[in-house]
């Protein structure tokens, strides 16, 4: 397919494409946000250049200012925020200085914005091709025939199923994978020369992923459009972009060549970025069983069925990973255990003995030993408790600490977690969102529990808090012995912090066992589906794979 | 480079910047960028309060004091005359303010008291008791609310405090349907989850983990049902079944005055004095919904 374009788009990625002119050049751009009744400085004069058909990544820890450019390259401003200075060259047009109604005829049309959930961009009560071919019609150059055709052939570069009807569905008609490539698709669909795509993936399984950036990828080379790729993701970057620049507290650190980034990073802060996945935690495990699940069968109200005999064992001490796609039954093997939903069958041995199937009938000291950390911490935390309130609570509550001694154990766990005093008295929005989880963990571990229920506690993080994160979770085990069900579809979580993996698919256990069993082959068929779509750091590994999997080695 | 920090640490990480204010300081900004129509609801307010407070002593003549003549006219020692049997129009109207405001207050409260915490429990427990609470609700809010109200005080005769129950009571059906809307979204939130695992008690959970949440919205909404208490009671006694004389209010002022109106083309001021009251309540209505929308604007975070 890439040989369509034939003017060297489909060159290959990281090679020969500086030849196309410049499309865009932002000089010394300042964005200014507005909170605290005071403006504050969150883009502090970055430069940026991005040639026609070239891809640009851009990367950086939340907080770091990537959406706030991404958009400002389009010469947008989130409400709240405002171009203070700067020079933003869009094919020869000013953007800074451009009246709004303007830039509203560029946008859709030359530009195009891909954001993070395509489920909140899309209109629920539109079908999906009228959204689709909106922007071109508004362009003006086609007929809304021809744009319907357009758009069709869009849905099939994106290898959506059935791509002639698809699109008169509704947006709740189709899955979440789905939704993102129609949303790419839209954006595509004025054919325009600037793309920018905002974490387009982070929502999405690995599985899905996948799919989504071959076709993102593709369509990209096909219609020779350039891109800014927006994410936290370090190995999905390495795969999207031709060149990578590394944004810190709105500050440029580094930009350079993919393959020379990742290569030889030259700014302290690239490297520790780079050097993220380096936990590794030798297997272990143990004969003396903290948590039986035997025999589980589950449903929600009196039909659904979620979970098929349920067989998991949790040795003491240590990391029970488990693994699948969403709606494999993770999270409701979750709920089994805490009892916020009785298993229709079968039963859950705690220290050998049974457990009461449903919360209500669980005493304190049995709901103490197991803590639960989400995967959303915002809205884990009551955003009207102080952060000395949210942890001392459980220490109150099954402790009976008060007063100083309640303040001093407080202090004790914040250190614990890496953070110091000043953090006592700040709500939920004052912190960040690797610090939130940081709390929600200390808020688990001040109840001095013997079992830790981790659901998806990293995948809503950028990889260097993740690594905190699962560095404070590993010497938390070996400090206080807890054990973890540590449940994500991320492997290289999964790498890093277990002991033995549970594989789970459509309710049912696929497979138990150590790490080094289940991570060597041979797979069972599914499990080798899971572990192969697990980005890499490598630039060819998206090529290799689709090669891989199509058995031709061309697409 | 300004920035010392070249590696990851879990206390430099970028959270929302913000320095730390007081209540005080932060109402106070706030209150710089109200619009004009909210100064004025407030200042209305505050006047109201400060006569509703300070009666007894603001007041010249005492709220049942009849030894003057009757229909004085406006002027002299009365300066808005005097009523049917010689009660000083100024001092009642003062005193109404006390009585109407007061009472409408206490209403809203016990009627906030019943629906709100009814709400917190029904959108909590979910199944049966959200059932039977909310058919209830159902069924108190299919009878027309005044002519409901109007049954129940013949029936029960009209005490001051049968009054308040009653009225209550019917507002607080309001006040349970709004309670329940807005407690049911933070519910679901793994915060209330979160404090379930953890053991809590009902009680707990209604107060320290959905009551704050559920603020703003209540706040909003009992100033508004303020307004509306405040003019059904002011509805009542103009039909006589509402607060009953001697007690001044404004309602049963401007029912025994409204004759006064008739006599416009003799004495224009005379004329004006039943429109008085009526003019009262209206001005409070008015300034508790300037203040209600203004509140409402900002807790609903609409950008302008």
């Amino acid at each position: 397919m890439s040989a369509a374009n034939g003017t060297g788009a489909g060159a290959g990625k990281g090679a020969g494409k500086n030849g196309g002119d410049v499309l865009l050049r932002m000089t010394d751009v300042v964005i200014d946000g507005f909170s605290d009744e005071r403006w504050h400085e969150i883009i502090k004069g970055v430069n940026l250049t991005l040639r026609r058909g070239e891809v640009l990544g851009l990367i950086g820890e939340s907080g770091a200012g990537k959406s706030t450019l991404g958009l400002g390259a389009m010469g947008f401003v989130r409400p709240g925020c405002r171009l203070t200075s700067g020079e933003i060259m869009f094919d020869g047009m000013e953007l800074r200085q451009m009246p709004e109604r303007e830039k509203q005829k560029l946008w859709g049309t030359r530009m195009a914005y891909v954001a993070q959930s395509a489920a909140a961009a899309f209109n629920p009560a539109h079908r999906l091709i009228d959204q689709t071919i909106e922007a071109s019609l508004r362009k003006g150059d086609l007929s809304p025939k021809e744009a319907e055709a357009r758009a069709i052939d869009l849905y099939r570069a994106m290898q959506l199923p059935d791509p002639a009807e698809i699109g008169y569905r509704y947006p709740h008609q189709v899955s979440g994978g789905q939704l993102q490539r129609a949303m790419t698709a839209m954006a595509m669909a004025a054919h325009p020369d600037l793309i920018v795509f905002d974490e387009p993936t982070t929502a999405l399984d690995v599985t899905t992923q996948v799919e989504v950036l071959a076709s993102m990828r593709e369509a990209v080379e096909q219609f020779n459009t350039a891109a800014i790729y927006i994410t936290h993701d370090l190995a999905v970057v390495a795969q999207m972009a031709d060149r990578i620049k590394v944004l810190r507290y709105g500050e440029e650190m580094e930009e350079a060549e993919t393959r020379k980034m990742l290569k030889a990073p030259e700014h302290p802060y690239t490297k520790s970025l780079w050097s993220v996945r380096s936990i590794a935690k030798e297997p272990e495990t143990n004969e003396d069983y903290i948590l039986q699940i035997e025999g589980v069968d589950a449903a929600y109200g009196k039909g659904l069925k979620i979970l098929h005999d349920v067989n998991i064992a949790v040795p003491r001490g240590r990391t029970v990973a488990i693994v699948g796609e969403s709606g494999s039954g993770k999270s409701t093997t979750a709920r089994v255990i805490t009892g916020l939903l009785p298993p229709s069958a079968g039963r859950v041995l705690f220290n050998g003995t049974p457990l009461p199937a449903a919360l209500k009938q669980r005493r304190k000291e049995q709901l103490q030993k197991i803590q639960m950390i989400y995967q959303m911490a915002d809205t884990a935390m009551n955003p009207r408790h102080s952060v000395a309130e949210i942890i001392g609570r459980p220490l109150e509550f099954y402790l009976g600490l008060r007063g100083r001694a309640k303040e001093a154990r407080v202090l004790e766990l914040l250190q614990m977690i890496e953070l110091d005093e000043s953090f006592m008295d700040r709500l939920p929005s004052e912190l960040s969102g690797g610090q939130k989880q940081r709390i929600c963990i200390a808020r688990a571990v001040a109840a001095e529990p013997e079992l830790i229920i981790c659901d998806e506690v990293t995948s809503a993080l950028d990889q260097i808090v993740q690594e905190g994160i699962l560095k404070l979770l590993l010497k938390l085990q070996q400090d206080l012995g807890v054990s973890y069900i540590f449940i994500t579809h991320d492997i290289a979580t999964v790498q890093a912090i277990s002991d033995e993996i549970v594989v789970m698919l459509q309710g049912r256990v696929v497979e138990q066992g150590l790490k080094t069993e289940i991570m060597h082959p041979p797979y069972p068929e599914y499990t080798e589906l899971l572990l192969s779509s697990v980005p890499e750091m490598d630039p060819d590994w998206l090529s290799n794979l689709l090669a891989a999997r199509t058995g031709t080695g061309d697409l | 480079m300004s920035d010392p920090e070249q590696t990851y640490s879990a206390t430099a990480e970028v959270g929302q910047i913000r320095r730390r204010r007081s209540r005080l300081e932060r109402a106070w900004i706030e209150l710089k960028k109200a619009p004009p129509s909210a100064i004025f609801g407030l200042v209305v307010i505050a006047i109201y309060a400060f006569f509703a407070i300070f009666a007894h002593w603001v007041a010249p003549y005492g709220q049942a004091d009849s030894s003057f003549g009757a229909y004085l006219p406006w002027g002299g020692a009365h300066l808005l005359g005097t009523d049917q049997i010689g009660r000083d129009i100024y001092s009642r109207l003062i005193f109404g303010a006390q009585n109407t405001i007061g009472i409408a207050l206490v209403t809203t409260i016990i009627s906030f008291a019943l629906g709100g915490g009814l709400g917190l429990i029904a959108a909590i427990m979910r199944g049966w008791t959200d059932l039977i609470l909310a058919r209830m609700v159902d069924v108190l809010m299919a009878i027309p609310g005044l002519i409901f109200a109007l049954m129940l005080l013949s029936i029960f005769g009209s005490s001051t405090w049968g009054l308040i129950i009653i009225i209550a009571v019917l507002d607080s059906t309001r006040v349970f349907r709004l309670a329940r809307a807005v407690s049911m979204n933070v519910v679901v939130m793994e915060y209330v989850e979160a404090a379930r695992l953890r053991g809590e008690k009902l009680g707990w959970v209604m107060r320290r983990e959905i009551l704050p949440n559920i603020l703003p919205p209540m706040v909003a909404e009992f100033g508004l049902r303020f307004s509306f208490v405040f003019l059904t009671i002011a509805a009542l006694s103009f039909l006589g079944v509402g607060i009953q004389p001697p007690t001044a209010d404004w309602g049963s002022m401007v029912r025994e005055n409204a004759t006064l109106i008739q006599f416009a083309k003799y004495d224009l001021k005379g004329a004006i004095t039943p429109l008085l009251p009526a003019g009262a309540i209206a001005l409070l209505t008015v300034a508790v919904n300037f203040v209600v929308d203004w509140f409402l604007h900002k807790t609903s975070g609409l950008k302008e």
